[in-house]
Parts: C-alpha cells; structure tokens; sequence
C-alpha cells in the first residue's frame, strides 16, 4: 500500500515540476539570447491565468474537439506514473512497459490531430497533417533506441532497465551512447522543439504543433499546455534515468529518496542546458529537412542495435 | 452431444439461407428478413461450436457419406478450426444485423437488383468459407476452397454494369485459381508422401527437407495469394469494394483469415517440422506487405479501397507474427514460438472485428450518403452520431492505439521480435528488430492513415450536399457495429482471458502453451515473464476511469461557462467547406516522402483568361497514385503470357492434315519412348 501512495505522490511530483522545468528552459535561454528572462515561476502563472478565463468554442466544435484536452492530459498523467523519478521500483511500473508509453504518445497525437481537423480550418489540418507525418517518422526510431535498451537489459519495463543499468555499474556501452542520442533526437521532434518545430512562434509557414490547437482557449489550452510540458519532462527523465541511473532511490527510506530527489533536479537542471544550447545553436528547418533529420536519428538508434548485436553478445 | 452438431447446425443455416434468397426476385423481404435470420443463426451456432471446440480442446471427427462412393467426407473440429469458426460466425452474425437496413436500396422497387443471386451467393460463400476450416482431407478443403473462391466471384461481379468491376472479378478468379493450383499441389507432395489425402495420413508422412520446403513454399503462395500478400496483392483492392459493403466485410474480415488459417494448418499440422527460414522469408513478406499495403492505402481517398489496402497491411502483420513463431520454433525455442503465434492469431481476431467494423462504417457511409469519396465528405459526426462513435473506435483500433484489440497483437508481437537476443545467428539477431521497427513505422503510418479518413469524412465542415444533408442509419446496422466496437473494446481490455482460451491452440499444434502469459491472473499480461514485460490494460483503464471522475469533479462547476463563437478566419469571412484540408492534402507530406513507391501522375491545369493573359482564374490539380505491382509484375507477366500464347498459337494451322500429321508424330514419338 505504502508502494502505491509513493508512487502516487512521484506521479504528482512529476505533474507539479514539469512546468517549473520549462520555466528553466526559458529562463536560461533568455539568458544565454541576452533578453530579460522571466521569473521561474511564469508557467505556474500563465496556467492558472487560463485555468481561470472562460473557454470559446468554434461553432463547428464536436465532442471530439472538448474531449481531446482531458484525454490527452490524462494519458500524459499515466505515462508520467510509468516512469521512475525520485525511486525505481515503484508498483505503477508494472502497469504498462515502454513499448505502451509509446503508444499512450500516439494515442494523445491521434486526439490531438483529429481536434486540429475538428474546426475545418486550413491550419488545424495542416497542423495534423505535418505532425502525424513527423510522429509516423518518429516512433520507428522512438521504438528502436527502446529496442536497443531492452535487448540489453532483456525487459522492457522501464523501471527494471534503470535497475540493470544501476546493477551493472559504470560500462562503457557504445550501444547505449547511439540509442541515447536517437532517443534524444526523437525527443526533439516529438515534444516539438528547435529545430523541428518552434514552441514559441505562431508564424503560419512554420507552425505544427500550435496550428493544431490554435482553436484551443481558456482551461483547454491550459490543460494541452500542461501535458505539453508533462511529456517534455518524460523523455527528459527518460535519457536521465535509464542512461544515468546513479542516485535514483532504490530503497524507499527518507534518506535514499531526498539523495534522489536531489540526484533527478540536478540531471535535469543540466539536461535543461544542453536542450538550450542546442535549441541555439540549430535553426529551425523547413519542413521536408525534418524526415532527413529523423532518418539520422534512425540511423543511430539502428547503429546501436547492430553494435549491440556485434560487440555485446559476440556474434 | 459434441460441438460438431452445432458446426452442421451452421452449415444448414447458412445453406438454407441461400437457398431461400432463391425466392427474393418476387418476394424482396425474403432476402432482407428470411435469409438475414438465417445468416445471423449461423453465426450464433459457429461462434457456439468454435467456442466449444477452443474450450474442450478434444478434436472431434466425423466420416460424411458425401461426394464419391469411396471417397468419403472427412471433417475434423479441433481448436485451431474452432477458432477460426468462431471469428467467421462472429462477422457473419454482425453483418446479418446489418444486411436488412443496407440491402434496403436494393429491394426499393425502383432500382431492384438481382436479389437472388447476392442472397445465394452470399449464403454459399458463407457456407464454403465455414466447410474449408471443417475439412480434413485435402478433397474437402479443395471443393469447399473452390466453393468460397467461385462463390465470391459472383458477389464481386455481382455490380457488372460498370466494366471495371468485370475486370476486377475477371482478375479475382484467374488469382484464385492459379492459388488454387499451387494449393492443390502441395497437398498432391504431401499426400504422396502420407500414401493417402486425408489429413491424418499428411501429418504421419515423413518428408525430407527439401521436399518439406517444396511443400511449404507452394502452401504459401496459394494461401499468401489469397491473403494478399505482396506482390501477389494487386487483385485484392481491385475485388474487395466492389462487393455491396457487408459483402466486402466478409471478404476483407474473414476471407482472408480463412487463408492464414490454411497456411496454419499446412505448415504447424500436416507438415510439421518447421524450418526457421521459412519463418524468414514469412517475415520478410510479411514486413513488406505490412509498409507497401498502409502507403498504398494512405493515398487512397476511396473510402472502401483504402480499407482493402489496410487488410494488406494487417495481413502483413499477421505474417510477421507467424514469421517470428516459426523461426523462434525452428531454432528450437518453442516457448517463444508459442508466443509469436498467439501473436499472429489475436490479430487474427483483431483485423476480423475492426476491419469488418470499418467496412460495416463505410457501408453505413455510402447507405446515408452515396459517396465513398472522401473529399466529398466532411462533417458527419453531427449528422450521424452513433456511427461516428463506433467508426471511431475501428479507426483507432486498427492504429495500434492501447486499449483497444488492435494494440494487444501489435505489443506482442514486438515482444516476440525483442527475443531475438536468444537465437544464435548474428543476422538475424540483427534482421529480427529492424522488421520490428518497419512494424512500428507501418502502424505510426496506419495511425496517420486513419486520421486522415476520420478527420476528412466525419469531422469539419460537409463538402457535399449529400454529406451535409446525411441521415443516422436504422438500428439493426448500428447494432451491428455497435456490437464489433464493443468486442473490440473487451478484447483490447482483457487480453489476458483471451489468451487464456486460445492456448489450447499452440498445445494441440506444438504441444506446448505459453507458459507465463496469463500466470499472474486477468488482469496481467505477461508473456516472457513478469520482469521482462507486463501489461494490464485493466489496471490503465481503471486509472483512466479515476482521472475522468477527479477531472469531473474539480470541473463540474465550470462547464457552464464556455461559450461559442465562430472559428478564427484570419480575417478574410466566413470560412467554408472548401478551405479545410482534403484527404489529399493531408497525406501529401507522406507522398512527398515515399514518392518512389507509387507511380504517381500528376497534372495541374490552369484556366486563364484571353483578355488578361497574366490573371490565373482558376487551378485545377490532379494526382493519380498507381500501384507500381502492376506495371513491375502483373504487366510483365501479362505481356509474356500473351507473347507465349502467340508462339504456340502458331501451330495451329486450321488444315486437318497438318492435326493428322501431329498426332502420327505423337504416336510414333510415344512408342518409342515406351519401347
């Protein structure tokens, strides 16, 4: 029982720090573009103000339209109770294993592009057309930086790979530095950053993700936003906690749980500053650059596997 | 008392049926009542008899004094043919809920249409499909085989006013046949080897590898051909939509499936030691047929074509699954061979209730609204609202989205290919996870795929007449398809109850079940073992159910402050129909990227006005996607038959005398290689 309110109170832990992890992400790359940065505490504002506004609907709007925004908050929620945080070992793991995170993601873009298609506007349907392009792109690559995980940690539940990396110790795994930078790539594209897409701009030519909830306001748009940040998180504490497992709570003492507390803030804070110095250094490219960008990324996380197969089993 | 009464109860129903539509030319409701019941009563009484054999997993047989005065019947229920009984009763009950509100316009006296003939037919076929899973010696399964193929060529051709459909019934039963063929000869090694053609005797014959191979290899491209395996695949999307929509249902649903199932019982029962390259190419077909059959269906924007392509693409799956089972079983891992094939059978049953649950959706489409084009579509969420409920469901289930059947296959098929650590070869511990990432690539493709069909035809704004003026369909069709998004619900929540069942069949072919994969109880999947991969789906939906009810509870209050206004127009007026994006338009990016699959033509024409040569008054751009199978294989061959025909023909003079000179010849030439 104690297992699952630990696991329950990582989840929530996980939903109150995702958007304090973006306020991070946008505060250090104000600074490192020499603006004035806001307070860390500005998407925690720009959620409550719209939590608090009323919602307009278009008059085209069906029920797929209004139900989107709970589904896929409240499938981001499920994956986020997937992933081990502050402790491994935690009963909600079991739940579901990496290969179903994946098809939660699909899940919540499947919603996501048919609200875009809802409204009948040319941008909604544009805005679904590119991002089920770029996500029927990425999950083949999402799915072989997994494999590569899995085959080496023979599971695929996501708790237990963080365990096997824990137990193995430090072993330079040259399958594991492909699959990570695939699963990194990916997750650019995935959560719609630099240079795939631009979280920051409504700009019609380049839009993809914001084209398709432009319809979205008040508690909608917040509850879309939220999960946005939610999933960003995810993968964040993806790479941290499967690729670098140290400090991670094993034992649920007070102790072990503040060191993990502390060890996850940490991976993240530095995982905020490459994300920032990556989105700085890369333009955004336009939109048929994007399957060139995924297509390195496939090569990696297949480079990965066969290196696996080459190096790590002798065949 | 054995299922195998309620087995004859369901080939009588399903004969008696057609029979009575014999009448339907004079009396309409005889076809839309009398054979419909009898249809749906077939369907109860082989779900019965299949869930029974699954269940007892004791085959029961029996000798027919039918056919030739030696040549006995004999027929065979076993859980492998109970199971697949089971899935065509399940579709054949659905579509006779359905039938009577469909075939509505085609008894209206106005446009009455050769009534008899679908009732019969449809009965027939029906009838064939139920008699090849029961037989077991290869004179049954040849004329029950050729009973369902011949029967279905009448449903094809059953709209012949329009050539094209000629030609795709044409082309239907040349494929059938020349699948038949290499059937036929399969089982002619086989039962030269067993000394016998009953399927007892094929099962105790000792093959010699190659001759094994031989078998095999004819086995599987009889029975791929029928499923539609590429490149053996170009009839099926030509043939399937022509049929009237609950017609294609069965054919995409089940038909098909009764190919995986004679591919089953040639290769696990009657042939029996299984090769791991066979496995191999299985899975190389497989994977092949799965990313060429969802991107030739991506481009598609008739609604019933663009399913037939799907079936493709899940028939590929179905392969790779049995692909995976029979190299794990060929290396010598039979446990995960187990898996895999319990992976190939839930898609099985999967691509059986939401394909035939899509096409049932497009069926209800066309009855409200005479199109299947999709970009004469739009907006049908409001005018049908229970249709686009249970479409909804089809859609997702086919995308691979959790929760529903669709994605139970697809996890345990990437389970069963994540096992390639344990086999010894280096290839294909390396080919293995590359197919499962085609696997993955194909299903993110479908998801895609499948929004664009469901965004296009029933959200935004209605780009016809006909759409916007669409009625909800009466209640038989909708149960109908209520009844298969609800199955489709229940087998994606509780997978492990299925499994449950269905492993009597890998016991009674492998003599050996999945050990772990429903040993922690209903409510978890595991099939390795619960360290390396659980599930429970009902675990997530209970998590679901909780975070609707807190969500609802904290929002309640505030559901009444939305307001509606019109959608942002940029400021130019009021939107319309025309500026949201078409089928097209949506999958262009895909095109764009996979160009060099299809053999796309396209044109754009401008309109310009004399007096003012620089002002374009209006553009018109069209794209013809074309399967590149024909021109790469069909044409080809098409070609050399008619150049082979021309050779021979040449020594077909007219003139007796040169006929007399030929057979003088002939004589001579056969007595001295006798002598």
């Amino acid at each position: 029982m104690i297992n699952w309110l630990l696991a329950l109170a990582q989840t929530l832990l996980f939903i109150a720090m995702a958007p304090f992890l973006l306020g991070w992400i946008k505060r250090v790359k104000c600074h490192m573009q020499n603006r004035a940065a806001p307070s860390l505490w500005q998407p925690y504002r720009d959620l409550g103000k719209l939590f608090r506004k009323h919602v307009v609907l278009a008059e085209q709007a069906s029920w797929i339209f209004r139900a989107t925004p709970y589904i896929v908050f409240g499938v981001t929620v499920l994956c986020a109770a997937l992933v081990p945080l502050v402790a491994v070992d935690l009963p909600t793991a079991a739940i579901a294993d990496v290969i179903v995170l994946v098809a939660f993601f699909s899940l919540a873009r499947f919603f996501t592009a048919l609200a875009g298609m809802d409204i009948g506007t040319a941008f909604g349907g544009m805005g679904s057309s590119r991002d089920m392009m770029i996500g029927a792109l990425a999950e083949p690559v999402l799915l072989m930086a997994v494999f590569t995980m899995a085959m080496t940690a023979s599971t695929t539940n996501i708790s237990e790979a963080t365990t096997y990396t824990l137990n193995s110790g430090l072993v330079l795994r040259p399958s594991f530095i492909f699959a990570m930078l695939g699963l990194m790539m990916v997750a650019v594209a995935e959560t719609g950053r630099v240079p795939v897409d631009n979280p920051a701009t409504h700009l019609e030519l380049t839009m993809v993700h914001e084209a398709m909830i432009l319809e979205y306001s008040g508690r909608h748009l917040a509850l879309i936003e939220w999960a946005g940040q939610i999933k960003l998180m995810i993968y964040m504490v993806l790479v941290a906690n499967v690729f670098f497992p140290w400090g991670i709570a094993t034992e649920l003492t007070a102790n072990d749980l503040a060191v993990g507390f502390i060890a996850i803030a940490a991976k993240l804070v530095l995982l905020g500053v490459v994300l920032v110095m990556w989105e700085t250094v890369m333009a955004k490219m336009r939109l048929f650059r994007v399957p060139q960008f995924l297509g390195f990324a496939f090569l990696l996380s297949l480079l990965g596997m066969l290196t696996h197969v080459v190096l790590e089993t002798g065949g | 008392m054995s299922p195998l009464i309620f087995a004859y109860l369901a080939l009588a129903s399903a004969l008696a049926s057609g029979v009575l539509a014999l009448g339907a030319d004079r009396y309409p409701g005889l076809l839309r009542y009398g054979s419909s019941i009898l249809l749906g009563m077939c369907g109860v009484f082989a779900v019965f008899a299949g869930a029974w054999a699954l269940i007892d997993e004791a085959p029961t047989t029996d000798l027919l004094a039918l056919g030739l005065p030696w040549l006995k019947w004999h027929l065979r229920l076993d859980p492998l043919s109970g199971f697949f009984f089971a899935v065509v009763g399940l579709l054949v009950f659905a579509i006779s809920l359905f039938a009577p509100g469909y075939l509505r316009e085609y008894t209206h006296p106005k446009n009455r249409q050769a009534l008899a003939a679908l009732g019969l037919f449809t009965g027939l076929f029906v009838l064939g499909m139920l008699l090849v899973l029961l037989a077991d010696d290869a004179f049954v399964f040849m004329i029950s085989w050729e009973l369902m193929s011949v029967s279905s060529y009448f449903l094809v051709a059953y709209q012949h006013q329009h050539a094209a459909n000629r030609r795709a019934a044409f082309l239907y039963l040349l494929m059938a046949h020349i699948g038949g063929l290499a059937i036929l000869l399969g089982f002619g090694v086989l039962a030269g080897f067993g000394g016998g053609f009953t399927f007892g005797a094929m099962r105790a014959a000792e093959l010699s590898a190659t001759w094994a191979s031989i078998a095999f290899a004819l086995a599987f491209f009889g029975f791929g051909m029928k499923a539609g395996m590429v490149p053996l695949h170009a009839w099926l999307p030509e043939a399937h939509p022509v049929a009237p929509s609950h017609i294609s249902a069965l054919m995409s649903g089940v038909m098909l499936k009764v190919a995986i199932y004679g591919l089953i019982r040639v290769t696990y029962d009657l042939i029996g030691d299984i090769q791991w390259q066979w496995g191999l190419v299985l899975l190389i077909i497989g994977s092949t047929s799965t990313l060429l059959g969802v991107l030739y269906a991506m481009l598609r924007n008739n609604l019933k074509r663009l399913l037939a392509y799907s079936s493709i693409e899940n028939v590929g799956i179905i392969l790779s699954g049995l692909g995976l089972s029979m190299i794990f079983i060929g290396t010598g891992h039979k446990i995960l061979g187990v898996i895999g094939l319990i992976a190939a059978l839930y898609h099985v049953l999967s691509h059986a209730l939401f394909k035939g649950l899509l096409f049932l959706g497009a069926g209800a489409i066309a009855h409200a609204t005479h199109e299947y084009d999709l970009n004469n579509l739009g907006g049908l969420i409001r005018r049908m609202p229970q249709t686009a409920v249970f479409f909804l469901i089809g859609a997702m289930s086919i995308s691979g989205i959790p929760l529903l059947n669709g994605f139970v296959s697809e996890w345990l098929t990437f389970q069963t290919a994540l096992q390639a650590p344990v086999l010894a070869s280096g290839v294909l511990r390396s080919i293995i996870p590359v197919a499962a990432a085609v696997l993955a690539l194909s299903a993110a493709l479908a998801a895609a795929c499948f929004v664009k069909v469901y965004g296009v035809a029933f959200l935004g704004q209605a780009r016809s007449r006909h759409a916007a003026r669409a009625q909800e369909v009466d209640v038989g069709m909708r149960a109908a398809m209520g009844l298969l998004a609800v199955l489709c619900v229940l087998f994606g929540i509780f997978p492990s109850t299925v499994i449950s069942v269905i492993d009597a069949i890998p016991n009674m072919l492998l003599g050996a079940g999945p050990p772990s994969a429903t040993a922690q109880g209903w409510l978890w999947l595991t099939p390795i073992s619960p360290k390396v991969a659980s599930f429970s789906a009902p675990l997530v939906l209970l998590g679901i159910l909780i975070f609707a009810l807190i969500s609802y509870l904290l929002l309640r209050k505030r559901t009444v402050d939305s307001r509606r206004g019109p959608a942002w127009d940029c400021g130019f007026g009021s939107l319309n129909s025309r500026m949201q994006y078409t089928g097209t338009a949506f999958s262009m990016p895909i095109q764009r990227i996979f160009a060099p699959v299809w053999d796309l033509k396209e044109e754009i024409e401008e309109t310009k006005n004399a007096a003012q040569p620089l002002h374009t008054e209006g553009m018109r751009h069209q794209m013809q996607a074309l399967d590149r199978s024909w021109s790469r294989v069909y044409e080809p061959i098409g070609h050399l038959v008619l150049v082979a025909a021309r050779r021979i023909g040449m020594i077909q003079t007219g003139s007796i005398h040169t006929y007399l000179a030929y057979s003088f010849f002939t004589l001579i030439l056969l007595l001295w290689v006798v002598t």
